[in-house]
């Protein structure tokens, strides 16, 4: 049994083991979870060679600071993030994302921040030695579920990682920014429990993101939707997404730790293409919703599917 | 027995059983959940990631890189409804409830116009029917509750609720098993967990179907179980 480990220094914000989600739970209420952006995720793993599903440290808009104590370590970051690695002599080298690093025995990575996003991943060679539950290494830290006890990672944590790297190789690639205002959505069927007036705002005004968001839900703010049939409908289930209404008219969108079951009507619902883009929207930020068919919706995620997968395909050893 | 089938975004179906919530329509909605679970477990369809019932529909979401919704919908259309079987095995619980830590009770008798110990005996009074789980691990969804203790949601949810919060909402009543936000009227607290993450079979105490009674227990009582 090897031991190779990190050791926490600093956690950083809301710091937590995901992977792509734990699946056929939801009907005891246990949601998927996961990375909230899973096209970093995937870029992470496939960066380091991994397991496509090999859990990641997800961390928000500031990352740990991790002291590498026993071991060597390949690592890689994604996302849009500041980061430095700590050489044992205490220089200091900038990081870049999308490209993998050697690390020695006593060497430190600072995670400093997130740039203009809120979500940014660091992945080890081999990956972190986590027990799962369910099937799924994925931390649900409100039902305390997942490795770690469910916890979020904290000062003085031991984080284990399965092998040492034994190769001095690194590899990069250019992954596309999509950062952008329009959101796309889908229709539901409970789209005409709101006004007309209320319909048009929706897709014409836009909404600001607040400080209510965490990764189960995104309070936004703007034009109220006005209900014309009923503010609560029976519990039903909940897909990742969602945009409810409850009554004060401001929309909520159910992000990845999503209630399973909501009562609150939907307004629509966000395409699966966009999502990751969505979910590393800062609060204050704005959005603006546009409608598409499922037709076009599926399109979409094949296109963007494609996309992660020309990032792999580019993935480029460095010289 | 499905009266519509609709998409939610585009990697969800929605399978609505009628608008009326009662036990009848709900035995539906749990028949059709077995046997889609026990599909996917024989591997019989691909891509299917989660089957979640509630009163009165099943919500299938599925992987968009497997499967799409048209594929969902043809294969809940080749069902044959009739020979879809309803295994019950039924449990009734006795729960404890502690009134005292029920932080919505003096609004609830202003807002009904019934005296706080008439809330709480028709509570006590009334045998709990399991129409789902969920919301947060472990929840349930459970009625009905007398005509006279109706209510709605709170209008903007609670951020913060104790573990253990018992809730009502129309003829529902609920028990919030983690601290979680949540929008339901809270009578009373429940020492019971309701979660146990170490059995990954079956880490919910209650199922859909199961009937439930509580038990009212004192402040000091409550405590005693609670650290138990």
């Amino acid at each position: 049994m090897n031991s190779n480990f990190f050791e926490v220094l600093r956690a950083g914000i809301n710091t937590t083991y995901q992977d792509h989600g734990r699946f056929h739970m939801q009907h005891f209420g246990i949601t998927p979870g996961g990375c909230m952006d899973l096209k970093s995720f995937f870029i992470a793993n496939a960066l380091l060679g991994n397991n496509s599903e090999e859990g990641v440290l997800e961390f928000a808009y500031q990352g740990p600071l991790l002291k590498l104590v026993k071991g060597e370590a390949k690592i890689v970051i994604t996302g849009n993030v500041t980061f430095q690695i700590i050489k044992t002599n205490n220089e200091k080298v900038n990081g870049e994302c999308n490209r993998s690093y050697n690390l020695k025995e006593g060497e430190q990575i600072d995670i400093l921040a997130t740039k203009e996003s809120v979500y940014g991943y660091l992945a080890v060679e081999g990956g972190f030695n986590l027990k799962p539950f369910c099937k799924s290494v994925s931390i649900l830290a409100r039902a305390q579920i997942g490795p770690n006890e469910g916890k979020k990672i904290k000062n003085n944590d031991k984080v284990n990682f399965k092998r040492n790297s034994n190769n001095e190789k690194n590899f990069t690639t250019n992954v596309i920014n999509e950062k952008r205002e329009i959101i796309r959505v889908m229709q539901g069927s409970q789209f005409n429990f709101f006004s007309k007036q209320s319909q048009n705002n929706f897709f014409k005004k836009h909404y600001k993101i607040t400080n209510l968001t965490d990764r189960m839900g995104m309070r936004l703010e703007g034009p109220s939707i006005s209900n014309i049939v009923s503010a609560n409908i029976r519990s039903e289930g909940i897909t990742k997404g969602a945009i409810q209404v409850p009554a004060d008219g401001q929309p909520i969108i159910l992000l990845t730790d999503y209630p399973t079951i909501g009562g609150y009507p939907k307004i629509s619902n966000v395409i699966s293409a966009d999502y990751h883009v969505l979910a590393q929207k800062v609060p204050g930020e704005k959005v603006l919703f546009k409608n598409v068919e499922l037709r076009e919706a599926e399109q979409l995620y094949k296109e963007h599917l494609n996309n992660i997968s020309e990032t792999i395909k580019n993935i480029k050893e460095i010289n | 027995m499905i009266k519509k089938l609709s998409n939610i975004g585009d990697c969800g179906v929605v399978c609505d059983f009628g608008d009326d919530v009662n036990q009848k329509i709900n035995a539906g909605v749990i028949k059709l959940f077995h046997y889609i679970k026990e599909e996917v477990s024989k591997g019989n369809i691909k891509g299917i990631l989660n089957y979640t019932p509630s009163y009165n529909k099943l919500i299938i979401n599925f992987d968009l890189n497997k499967i799409k919704s048209s594929q969902i919908i043809d294969f809940i259309k080749s069902i044959n409804f009739s020979k879809l079987s309803f295994s019950k095995n039924k449990k009734e619980w006795i729960i404890p409830i502690c009134y005292d830590f029920g932080i919505d009770l003096e609004n609830i008798s202003k807002t009904l116009k019934i005296d706080k110990k008439e809330i709480i005996n028709i509570h006590l009074n009334t045998t709990f029917f399991i129409y789902m789980v969920g919301f947060i691990p472990g929840h349930p969804f459970m009625g009905d509750l007398d005509s006279k203790l109706f209510l709605e949601r709170l209008k903007t949810p609670r951020v913060k609720l104790a573990p253990g919060s018992v809730g009502i909402v129309e003829k529902f009543c609920n028990i919030y098993p983690h601290e979680s936000p949540g929008g339901w009227n809270i009578i009373g607290r429940t020492s019971t967990k309701l979660f146990d993450k170490k059995n990954e079979s079956q880490p919910c105490l209650l199922s859909a179907g199961d009937t439930v009674k509580f038990k009212s227990i004192s402040k000091k009582e409550f405590e005693n179980l609670y650290n138990e």
